[in-house]
C-alpha cells in the first residue's frame, strides 16, 4: 500500500510539512518494501484552488492514505471522494519518523 | 460620461461622494448610479426604494458520467483547481473555484461536458427619486465571483450619458472590473497614513488602466501635508476637501445626504462634476 507524507524537502530526513495543499514535496512510501519516492508539488505556491489539485497528484499516484498536519475544505472533499484515508500528525518531526508512526499503527484516521 | 468613485482604503467616503454627487446633479439631469461594491452594496441606504431584481448567473460545467472516460484532460486544463478526476467518472467539481472559462468543455474529447447556468447574485433596479436611477449589484453570500456581478450591473447601465459608479475598496479584480471603461476616476482618501498608503495603490491602478483621476480628501486635516504632497508629486488634482465635521457625520449616519441638507455641498458637488468633465475632456 502506498502512503503519502507531506514534506518540506525531497528526502525522508526532511521535516514533515503540516500543510497539505501547499506542501513543497509529497513523499510516497510503499508500506511493504519501505521504498520511497519524492514528487515536487507544482501547486505549492499557486494562487488558489491548490488543495484539489494537490489531491489530484495523490489520486494519480495511487496513494491510499496521507499523513499531514491539516487539510483544507476542498482538498478534504477530493481526498474523501477518492477514498484516500487522512491521518493528522501535529508534532514536529521528520518524514521518516512520521512514516514509522503510521506503519506502527500509532496514528488514528481523522474522519 | 462614466465616473468611477474608488479609494483603495475602505471607509474613506466613496459612497458619500457617489450618493451626494448624484443627488447634486439630479437637479439638472438624469443620473444613473451603479453600486459596484457587490460584496457589501450600500448606496441603497441613501436611496431606499424597493425596485425589482434580476438574477445574475455564471456558466459552470455539468459532466455526463456515461460519456466520461476519466481521461483527466478537463482537470489538467483547469487553472483554478475546480475539477478533480477520480478513478470512476464523473469528476468531482468544486463550483466555487470555477471561473467559468469554458476550457473543460472545449477540451473534452468525448463531448461529456456541457455548461449550465448557476445563480451567484442579482441586480436590483430602482428609481428612488426624480432623475436618479439606481442599479445595485448584489453578490450572494458565500459566493466569490464578484467581477461577474459587477460586469452584469455595468452592462445593464449601458451607455447612459451620466453614469456614476461606486467601486469596492481595495485594488483587486472587482475594482479593476468596475474601473474598466470609466472616463474619469475620483479617488477618495482621508488624512491618515492608511488613507495615503492605499491612495498610492489605487492611483497606480488608474495609471495602469489609463484613466484620468483626481482626489477628494475626506476627514481633511490642515495639519496633514502628506496626501497633498503625494498628489502634487503625481500631478493629481485635489478636487475637493471635506472637513472632519460632526454635522456631516450626523447627517451621513442617519442615511441623509449632505448635498440635500447643506446647500453649500450641493453647489460643491455640482461644481466638482463640471471640473471633472472638463478635466476628462468631455462636453457636458
Amino acid at each position: 500500500m502506498k502512503v503519502c507524507i507531506t514534506s518540506r524537502g525531497p528526502g525522508p530526513d526532511d521535516m514533515m510539512e503540516e500543510r497539505f495543499g501547499r506542501a513543497p514535496f509529497f513523499i510516497f512510501f510503499d508500506t511493504e518494501s519501505e521504498e520511497h519516492n519524492a514528487v515536487e508539488n507544482p501547486f505549492a505556491s499557486g494562487a488558489g484552488g491548490v488543495g484539489p489539485r494537490a489531491a489530484q497528484v495523490l489520486i494519480d499516484t495511487g496513494a491510499k492514505a496521507v499523513v499531514t498536519g491539516n487539510v483544507g475544505g476542498n482538498a478534504l472533499g477530493a481526498l474523501r471522494a477518492a477514498g484516500i484515508s487522512i491521518y493528522f500528525l501535529r508534532e514536529p518531526g521528520t518524514v521518516k519518523a512520521a512514516f514509522q508512526q503510521f506503519k506502527g499503527g500509532k496514528l488514528t484516521e481523522a474522519f | 460620461m462614466k465616473i468611477i468613485v474608488a479609494s483603495g482604503k475602505g471607509g474613506t467616503g466613496k459612497t458619500l461622494v457617489a450618493a451626494n454627487l448624484a443627488y447634486a446633479l439630479s437637479d439638472q439631469k438624469e443620473v444613473l448610479l451603479v453600486d459596484c461594491d457587490v460584496e457589501e452594496p450600500n448606496l441603497h441606504l441613501f436611496f431606499p426604494q424597493g425596485g425589482y431584481e434580476l438574477p445574475v448567473t455564471t456558466p459552470v460545467p455539468v459532466f455526463d458520467a456515461d460519456r466520461c472516460t476519466g481521461c483527466g484532460r478537463c482537470a489538467e486544463v483547469c487553472r483554478y483547481g475546480a475539477i478533480t478526476v477520480l478513478k470512476e467518472p464523473p469528476p468531482l467539481f468544486f463550483e466555487k473555484l470555477c471561473h467559468s472559462c469554458g476550457g473543460c468543455e472545449m477540451i473534452c474529447p468525448e463531448g461529456a461536458i456541457h455548461e449550465e447556468e448557476r445563480a451567484i447574485g442579482k441586480i436590483r433596479f430602482s428609481n428612488p427619486c426624480d432623475n436618479i436611477i439606481l442599479i445595485s449589484g448584489i453578490l450572494d453570500e458565500g459566493e466569490v465571483m464578484a467581477p461577474r456581478v459587477i460586469a452584469a450591473a455595468k452592462s445593464y447601465a449601458g451607455g447612459h450619458p451620466t453614469t456614476i459608479l461606486d467601486a469596492s475598496p481595495g485594488i483587486a479584480c472587482p475594482v479593476v472590473e468596475a474601473m474598466q471603461g470609466a472616463d474619469y476616476c475620483i479617488l477618495v482618501t482621508e488624512s491618515t497614513p492608511f488613507g495615503l498608503h492605499d491612495l498610492a495603490l489605487a492611483e497606480s491602478v488608474t495609471r495602469c488602466l489609463g484613466i484620468p483621476s483626481g482626489v477628494i480628501i475626506n476627514r481633511f486635516s490642515d495639519e496633514d501635508d502628506q496626501v497633498m504632497d503625494f498628489c502634487r508629486s503625481k500631478d493629481l488634482p485635489v478636487l475637493m476637501t471635506i472637513p472632519f465635521d460632526r454635522e456631516i457625520a450626523r447627517i451621513q449616519n442617519t442615511g441623509g445626504l449632505i448635498s440635500e441638507s447643506m446647500p453649500a455641498y450641493r453647489e460643491k458637488f455640482a461644481d466638482l462634476f463640471s471640473r471633472v468633465t472638463s478635466a476628462g475632456g468631455f462636453s457636458r
